[in-house]
């Protein structure tokens, strides 16, 4: 179970056989990659500033990690969210889920994913041809985490 | 002493990460705190104010306005997450 908070950018590939080496237990991994897009609220975004709580993060996002495990048969997990200034197509946030089965692989990836953007504290700042603003949360966000609580009750 | 932080937009605003100051006699919990904070007026009363989606972290967990404040907490308030 790892989470990593970081400035630089990570190799997918590299981390998933590192996620998976040496363990022939592990039928499925699944695995989620964020990235920064160009365009929002139809703004052309140059780029993106990504802050956080140094401690509450690392710790919200164990905690997630905590609860996936406590809801389906998760073998390995890894967390990487990047900080600091990014640009369009740069990678934000990595999600590796290893399983025996791919149905707890994909759903735990979901769940972490969906906790993650509305529970772990990081904030983003766009920098647009129209100026730099802090981003609003969604609605959606909020709405995409909710249904684990409705399912699970 | 009770350690505050501010992040995102609120530390823009407030033009501070961080102070340090003593837990007055009339603050015991989340709700109390962030009243005497708005007091402060200006950005404080804007930012704070109650239609506003403030969150609040006490020890780096999630706060309710009910959520106790005692002296040596590190209380953080900062706006809805929007990270991932």
């Amino acid at each position: 179970m790892t989470v990593r908070i970081q400035t630089e950018d990570f190799d997918l590939g590299a981390e998933i056989l590192d996620l998976r080496r040496g363990n022939t237990g592990i039928g499925a991994v699944a695995s989620f990659v964020g990235l920064v897009r160009d365009l929002n609220h139809s703004a052309t975004v140059t780029e993106m500033t990504l802050e956080h709580y140094p401690g509450m993060t690392e710790k919200a996002l164990a905690e997630i990690v905590e609860e996936a495990k406590r809801r389906w048969n998760i073998i390995d997990t890894l967390v990487i969210h990047r900080i600091g200034p990014l640009k369009p197509m740069d990678q934000i946030v990595l999600v590796a889920i290893s399983s025996a089965h791919r149905g707890d692989a994909f759903a735990a990836c979901e769940f972490i994913m969906d906790y993650l953007k509305t529970r772990a504290p990081f904030w983003k700042k766009e920098q647009t041809e129209a100026g730099a603003h802090w981003v609003d949360a969604r609605e959606s966000d909020e709405t995409a985490a909710q249904r684990w609580t409705a399912s699970s009750a | 002493m009770i350690t505050l932080l501010y992040f995102a937009r609120l530390r823009e605003t407030f033009g501070l990460s961080s102070e340090q100051t003593n837990l007055p006699a009339d603050v015991a919990d989340v709700r109390s705190l962030t009243e005497w904070l708005r007091r402060r007026g200006g950005a404080w009363q804007e930012e704070l104010a109650q239609d506003r989606p403030v969150r609040v972290a006490v020890n780096q967990d999630m706060a309710t306005p009910d959520t106790a404040v005692r002296d040596g907490d590190e209380v953080a308030f900062f706006p809805p997450v929007t990270g991932g």
